[in-house]
């Protein structure tokens, strides 16, 4: 019997357990992504509404297929649920904003293979979360992932003018920073207990 | 004109094509999946009650036959049958004599890193509690994960006390202390390189206790407990 | 005449399409593709390679259906029908995780059913199975999927080693060996995979070099 309150879920989900630094979900986007500040801002609040309708989603599509007897369903029903909100997700701006959708580019598509997105889904699916328990959980994640993005955007985005051994510029380099970021993250355990 | 009835024409023949290339994969996944399913379900489920009946025989040494047993809305326990689903499952352990041993109990809570999940063994005879094993945790390895390994820690839960008051409830709530500091039997002695971990096993087992316990007793003695014998 | 030279030809290629997956292309240490599932379950040697062997077969089974289906899929629809290829047969692996060992499945946990977003497997069904032969597409899904396990395993012995002084469960060390905690730790997945990419790049470039 779960009794983790609203509050402890979302500090969870954003801070203790972090997406991308202790879970390393969502790290493929920008990885490969140069490191701007502008763009971890707009690709983090992306993911977060996506997280959020999925999430929702999520809990109603496993419901459903409990009731019906098919649990096997649920990774297939999942992704495609995905992979339709980012897709409706991608039209509505484009019609909304044309120039944000100009500026956002190759990221919307690929926010359906974000390891992060599916991860929330399947996460309070395992941990059997109710409705405003998995939205909170989405909302966590998705404000999780969005500050891990822009730190180490926001760190890139100085080191561009630092000197640094050749061999190491590039990813090598974003995955040290990630790494003592995920150690300073690891301060917060304990939070809201 | 007739270009235009080609391209609408070709638009259509399109559309099918795409819808069929679908529809087959679709057809062809869900083959896939379900076989799969059915293939591995026995297994599955043969693999799961042995590991839990394992975990059982560990918190209630001694037993040989295990029940299972759900909580209704009255707060009473009642038998499980096959295909009843409740929230909290409760296993009543009987050893070779057809005596019961105790009850074993999951729970589970926040931890450190996850939750965690535990088994622990209530004998309402003596009203203590005389197992407990970890059933899954994320903790830290080499530090929170002491909970699962450490003698001294384990070894509180050879003989907890969680008896009950006149007035039916617990008489005191079980809550884990400083390592070194346990002075009642309701204590448990926690580790110290892994507070955090050994706090919140004692705020599980303390919240399940409080609420099961007086439960299982009112069960137990009903059920069971045989009439006190004069050679005593 | 021309019908030998084409087949050694062929010869030739497909262990190149083997081999190019184990080192050259290595899909962690030069594409650094799928990344995401890797990192958080390869702490200890065994996650690792349980994890690389399950996802090398979702590549391998996903690539041999993909190349089979290749002439029947109209354009537009291919990237939905790739992703819900792959889904199935990691549904599949995951059932059979379940089958094969509790403990292993609990360790994993939801990570099997993330092989889904890997990168990697997509990737591979876009660029290679879409446009090749079953048989090519077969040995391009062994190359990348074992240097995929390969790579896994890498970062995952050394975790191990170095964070719990054990292989695969044995004991290296004795007793009054200190572990390196971190390492076991997500920080130190996401450091020793970029020591492991800094000593890749460093023996690139020196071959470049030279």
């Amino acid at each position: 019997m779960n009794t983790e309150s609203l509050g402890t879920i979302f500090l969870n989900a954003c801070l203790v357990n972090n997406f991308v630094l202790a879970y390393f979900l969502g790290i493929c986007p920008f990885l490969g992504v140069s490191g701007k500040m502008e763009t971890a801002t707009k690709m983090g609040a992306a993911v977060m509404f996506v997280m959020l309708i999925s999430s929702m989603c999520a809990y109603g599509i496993h419901a459903f297929l409990v009731s019906i007897g098919a649990p096997f369903l649920q990774l297939i029903s999942y992704i495609v649920v995905i992979a339709s909100t980012v897709q409706l997700v991608e039209m509505f701006i484009k019609k909304m904003s044309p120039a944000l959708f100009r500026s956002l580019g190759i990221f919307l598509p690929l926010i359906t293979t974000n390891c992060a997105i599916l991860g929330v889904a399947l996460f309070q699916t395992n941990k059997a979360y109710g409705f405003l328990e998995s939205i909170v959980y989405a909302l966590g994640a998705g404000a999780g992932f969005t500050l891990a993005l822009i730190l180490i955007a926001g760190l890139r985005e100085q080191l561009e003018f630092a000197d640094i051994p050749k061999i190491s510029k590039g990813t090598a380099l974003t995955l040290f920073i990630a790494g003592i970021l995920s150690l300073c993250f690891m301060g917060f355990a304990g939070l809201g207990a | 004109m007739s270009e235009v009835a080609n391209i609408k024409t070709q638009n259509l023949d399109g559309s099918k094509k795409m819808l069929l290339a679908m529809v087959g994969i679709g057809i062809i996944s869900a083959l896939l999946i379900v076989s799969t399913f059915e293939l591995t379900l026995p297994r599955v489920q043969r693999l799961k009650a042995e590991a839990l009946e394992k975990a059982i025989f560990e918190v209630l040494p001694g037993t040989v036959k295990t029940e299972a047993f759900g909580v209704n809305t009255n707060g009473e326990l009642f038998k499980m049958k096959a295909g009843d689903k409740t929230e909290t499952t409760i296993y009543a352990g009987f050893d070779s004599n057809e005596k019961i041993v105790g009850y074993a109990i999951e729970a589970s809570g926040q931890g450190y890193a996850d939750i965690i999940r535990i088994l622990y063994g209530y004998n309402p005879d003596k009203e203590i509690l005389i197992g407990f094993q970890v059933l899954e945790s994320k903790e830290t390895p080499g530090l929170g994960d002491k909970i699962e390994k450490e003698v001294h820690f384990l070894n509180n839960f050879k003989a907890l006390d969680v008896s009950l008051a006149n007035n039916g409830k617990l008489e005191n709530k079980v809550i884990t202390v400083k390592q070194g500091e346990k002075q009642n039997p309701w204590e448990i002695d926690g580790i110290t390189g892994a507070t955090i971990s050994s706090r919140a096993i004692g705020n599980i087992i303390g919240t399940s206790t409080t609420e099961l316990v007086p439960i299982l007793y009112h069960h137990y003695k009903k059920n069971h407990q045989k009439p006190t014998e004069s050679n005593e | 005449m021309s019908n030998d030279n084409a087949s050694s030809k062929e010869k030739v290629t497909t262990t190149d399409e083997f081999i190019k997956g184990l080192w050259k292309d290595n899909p962690v240490f030069v594409q650094v593709l799928g990344m995401c599932p890797v990192l958080a379950v390869s702490n200890t040697a065994e996650n690792a390679l349980a994890m690389g062997l399950a996802t090398a077969f979702v590549l391998l089974m996903s690539n041999i259906l993909v190349s089979l289906l290749r002439n029947f899929v109209p354009k537009q629809v291919r990237i939905a029908s790739y992703i819900l290829i792959i889904a199935t047969f990691v549904t599949v692996v995951d059932y059979a995780i379940q089958a094969i060992s509790v403990e292993l499945h609990k360790s994993l946990g939801a990570f099997i059913s993330l092989i889904v977003v890997n990168c990697l497997i997509l990737s591979r069904a876009e660029a290679f199975a879409s446009k090749n032969t079953v048989w090519k597409s077969i040995f391009d899904a062994l190359g990348m999927g074992l240097g995929f396990t390969f790579a896994l395993f890498c970062l995952g012995a050394v975790r191990e080693i170095l964070g719990n002084g054990s292989l695969f469960n044995i004991s290296l060390f004795s007793e009054g060996f200190q572990s390196w905690i971190v390492m076991i730790l997500p920080a130190g997945g996401f450091f020793t995979l970029a020591i492991w990419l800094l000593i890749i790049n460093g023996i690139q470039t020196r071959k470049t070099k030279s």
